[in-house]
């Protein structure tokens, strides 16, 4: 879509553009063509000569058996994010729906999670499951259940996810329960005089019409798990125990920061480059599948 | 016919005791953080620690607001407060600026620059971490506002955002300024600003959390006490080894960094679901 009218000249819109597209090329593409340059070499210790390797840092992090792990890793933490983010949310959200009165009033009783920072869900639910004063790893303890996900991977997964997906149902509960209003009513009443059902009707009607709905809350919960949970796994986990928690971004930032492996490290920016760049196509797709609905 | 699919009856109940233990169950972590930063260190570190609040509620706030444990929590708040209105601010003006160029202009290389903004897309801080560091250590950037703020502030989605709006604006607008010889930026300013009015503000609520909930990037950039902005900070005052952490004053502080965006979304709550839908489209 274009403008009809437009103003003339060219020294104004490009001063116009000035500011963003100077922060656009200072803070993202001379870093992400660092990155790529980077990649391709191995720097000495004290940082003073690099050496080219070609696609040697690929090469060795394909075969690495940590690297590899945290991929199976990010897949495992990803999905069930995204599973234990969205079904009680759509649970939540049809619950809310069936309501003539107050959909309004639980809607605001559960949208607010949404504002708290990953990193402090974090630290709301180590505090919960914490192995000395935790509440919930107490009354564990007392059902003979011995909580310690300081040393136990499945554990230390197991509590990240649900400290990642607590304040996301926020977020899917706000747009599953629009979706579900947006359904004409009496597409669900004639249903309903049909004899159809509560659950007959949902598989029938109500959740092939919220398609559209789940499918783009697939798509943004993947990216959330992704590249937004860093700060739920550094404050819990701190990518462990013996790395059972770290996910492709951490490890980014654990072997470029924490282990000063800078090849590597870059070299694995490259590979999320791609994976970002897979998983943009894939949301503007929908996106413009959406528009011609 | 109304009401035939509504729950009336035992259904009604049910479905209010299913949304109430729904709100019981999320709101959990939260009531336990609060009553954590109202009871004593020993009624925390002997569990299992009291469910309903203590007596301590202002003796540990007024610890974690003016001694905190590296820093006082007063400072990191003001901190966060600097940069969430940095981040918002920035990125709206110079998205409305990027956006108006884009639509209201025809010049060599539109399209050039209007790919390098949607390009950011792709290039979150997450995957540029270490040479984003570099780049701002070499501006000096490292332990400053500026260096919280501008890496972040490019902003692609309030820029197509601006420009879908602008491209809803009736061209007779933009004719009748131009019939009456207003420049270019007087139409800007006297007439597509006022009518953005309700955007900019839904896209500042979203924007003011998003950079209120920056983590990773302060992490990297500020490694004074004094620049730690509130919700990377809390990370920093669980001891090293096995000390035991100061929970009371922690908590405290979970709270205080939750409190402003929760309450942005609670008081403005139309604009933030606007909002919330329009950055997403």
């Amino acid at each position: 879509m274009e403008k009809r009218v437009t103003f003339r000249g060219w020294l104004l819109p490009v001063l116009l553009l000035a500011p963003q597209v100077a922060v656009t090329l200072v803070f993202f593409f001379w870093p992400a063509g660092q990155a790529v340059w980077q990649s391709l070499f191995i720097p000495d210790p004290f940082g003073l000569s690099a050496q080219f390797v070609g696609l040697g840092n690929f090469e060795f992090l394909l075969k690495d058996p940590y690297y590899r792990a945290s991929f199976v890793t990010t897949a495992i933490f990803s999905s069930l994010v995204t599973l234990i983010s969205m079904v009680p949310a759509l649970w939540l959200a049809v619950l809310a729906d069936r309501l003539i009165k107050g959909s309004g009033t639980y809607r605001s009783l559960l949208i607010w999670p949404y504002a708290v920072a990953p990193a402090v869900a974090g630290v709301l639910w180590l505090f919960m499951f914490n192995t000395r004063v935790g509440v919930i790893a107490w009354y564990l303890g007392l059902l003979g259940y011995d909580w310690n996900h300081v040393l136990n991977g499945t554990e230390a997964m197991g509590l990240v996810v649900v400290a990642s997906s607590w304040g996301r149902i926020s977020y899917n509960f706000l747009f599953f329960l629009a979706g579900l209003q947006a359904i004409p009513r009496s597409v669900i009443e004639a249903a309903a005089i049909d004899g159809a059902r509560f659950w007959k009707r949902f598989w029938t009607i109500v959740f092939p019409l919220l398609s559209p709905t789940t499918f783009f809350l697939l798509v943004v919960n993947v990216v959330y798990a992704f590249f937004e949970t860093f700060g739920v796994i550094h404050t819990i986990t701190g990518g462990g125990p013996q790395q059972a928690t770290t996910t492709l971004v951490y490890k980014v930032f654990a072997d470029g920061f924490v282990g000063q492996d800078l090849g590597s490290s870059a070299a694995q920016s490259v590979i999320l480059l791609v994976v970002v760049g897979i998983l943009t196509v894939i949301q503007f797709r929908w996106i413009e599948r959406r528009v011609h609905y | 016919m109304a009401g035939m699919v509504e729950k009336r009856g035992l259904g009604l109940w049910l479905t209010h005791l299913g949304l109430i233990l729904g709100v019981a169950v999320i709101a959990f972590p939260i009531w336990l953080a609060f009553i954590a930063s109202t009871v004593s260190q020993p009624e925390i570190v002997r569990p299992p620690m009291p469910l309903l609040p203590g007596d301590r509620f202002l003796e540990n706030y007024r610890d974690a607001l003016y001694s905190g444990v590296n820093v006082p929590v007063a400072r990191m708040l003001f901190n966060s407060f600097v940069m969430a209105m940095g981040i918002a601010l920035g990125k709206i003006a110079i998205s409305l600026l990027s956006a108006f160029a884009i639509v209201y202009f025809r010049f060599p290389g539109r399209l050039v620059f209007f790919w390098l903004i949607f390009l950011t897309l792709m290039l979150p801080v997450e995957v540029r971490i270490v040479p984003t560091y570099e780049v701002a250590a070499r501006f000096g950037m490292l332990n400053s506002y500026p260096g919280l703020i501008f890496p972040l502030i490019a902003s692609a989605t309030a820029t197509f955002l601006f420009r879908q709006f602008f491209l809803t604006v009736p061209d007779e607008l933009a004719e009748a300024a131009r019939v009456d010889g207003a420049r270019p930026m007087r139409f800007f300013v006297d007439i597509l600003l006022p009518m953005s009015r309700t955007n900019i503000a839904a896209l500042f609520v979203i924007l003011f959390i998003y950079g209120w909930n920056q983590y990773l990037w302060p992490l990297l950039i500020t490694t004074e006490p004094e620049m730690n902005t509130i919700v990377m900070g809390i990370k920093q005052m669980f001891p090293a080894g096995d000390d035991v952490a100061d929970w009371p004053v922690i908590m405290a502080t979970s709270i205080l960094a939750m409190l402003p965006p929760v309450l942005v979304v609670m008081f403005m709550q139309k604009l933030f679901v606007r909002g919330l839908v329009e950055s997403e489209k």
